[in-house]
């Protein structure tokens, strides 16, 4: 997973500074490198809509926020960035592990794999799937900036075929 | 005591901490009560008053007052899990507990079955029922507590719905937050 570093180091040059979490496989690494940055404050969470919640309160405050998840946790954090999110423009960053995309080995992560996209267009929220590592740490660096520039959440999806990419 | 008292008393103990307010009839009663810039009302994402608190309290020192329900805690119990882990001391989680959807027309929650004080206790927080108390004590204290203020279901129907956009509602509360 060399292609996490990528990710986090995009995370960094955002400036993110506070980072909820819930796991996947995918995700392990990157979950890894943010937990041993001092410099930013990693909070597990039980589920997504939860985070939502978190990282509003913590925006509040000033910091830089986002949300490391598998995509399979979309469905049930919309009310949050709608209700929440949306409602009072807060910034968020979501760093999404795809699943249900090519590649696959999990039938149960498929339904959810292809309604991923179509959600997040439904609720107005750009987002991303960086093909290469370069590209990927380009996305992740200027998300921050973004969301505040769209009033919304910005999503990064990353594809099981991103993992693997150059 | 109903609610619009309980939230009445509960402001007698509140000088600059900041407020994170329950979505529905509890923002309005409070905005009827007291309005300051110190208040965060919810107008959407019913559950998530705690988790907006504990982000606001684990990032930065000013202290906090979440005003929950227990139809709220009810869908979002995760927090209370989350929130005994992480302990922010600056946090005072208060529960309204009146066992009943109240802004939507008072339907049973199993709030009535199940002790929310129990499960807060029994999950680490240092918790305390409302009538053994004196708020301002426990807000004072340097610890992350739990408060389970037993009430009757009934909200003041007379408070009208905020007049503040969320835009206003955010941006007035940042400006306090950060000076």
């Amino acid at each position: 997973m060399v292609n996490s570093n990528y990710v986090y180091e995009g995370i960094k040059k955002a400036g993110i500074n506070f980072i909820v979490s819930l796991p996947c496989i995918n995700l392990n690494k990157l979950l890894t490198l943010v937990d041993e940055d001092k410099k930013i404050t990693h909070m597990p969470v039980t589920r997504e809509e939860e985070g939502i919640g978190i990282c509003a309160g913590a925006y509040l405050a000033g910091k830089k926020v986002a949300i490391l998840m598998q995509n399979s946790g979309l469905g049930n954090s919309v009310n949050g960035l709608t209700s929440l999110t949306e409602l009072y423009k807060f910034p968020l960053v979501m760093i999404i592990s795809h699943r249900g995309t090519e590649g696959e080995p999990i039938v149960g992560q498929v339904p959810m794999g292809i309604a991923t996209p179509k959600i997040l267009d439904s609720i107005n929220i750009q987002h991303f799937n960086p093909c290469s590592t370069e590209e990927c740490l380009d996305i992740v660096s200027n998300s921050w900036e973004k969301s505040l520039e769209n009033e919304l959440p910005v999503a990064i999806l990353l594809e099981i075929s991103y993992w693997t990419c150059k | 005591m109903k609610r619009y008292d309980a939230i009445k008393e509960i402001m007698k103990s509140i000088d600059d901490e900041l407020i994170v307010c329950n979505i529905g009839f509890p923002s309005r009663e409070l905005y009827a009560i007291k309005d300051r810039n110190e208040n965060f009302y919810m107008i959407g994402s019913m559950g998530l008053v705690s988790s907006i608190g504990l982000g606001l309290a684990i990032s930065q020192d000013k202290k906090v007052v979440v005003i929950d329900g227990d139809g709220s805690l009810l869908m979002n119990l995760g927090s209370i899990v989350t929130i005994s882990k992480q302990k922010p001391k600056n946090l005072t989680w208060i529960l309204l507990n009146n066992g009943a959807y109240g802004s939507t027309g008072n339907q049973d929650t199993y709030a009535r079955y199940v002790d929310l004080f129990e499960i807060a206790k029994s999950s680490g927080l240092k918790s305390f029922e409302y009538e053994n108390i004196n708020l301002k004590e426990i807000i004072n204290l340097d610890e992350n507590t739990f408060i389970n203020f037993k009430i009757d279901k009934g909200n003041n129907e007379s408070v009208k719905i905020i007049p503040l956009s969320p835009i206003e509602i955010k941006n007035r509360f940042m400006k306090s937050v950060l000076k």
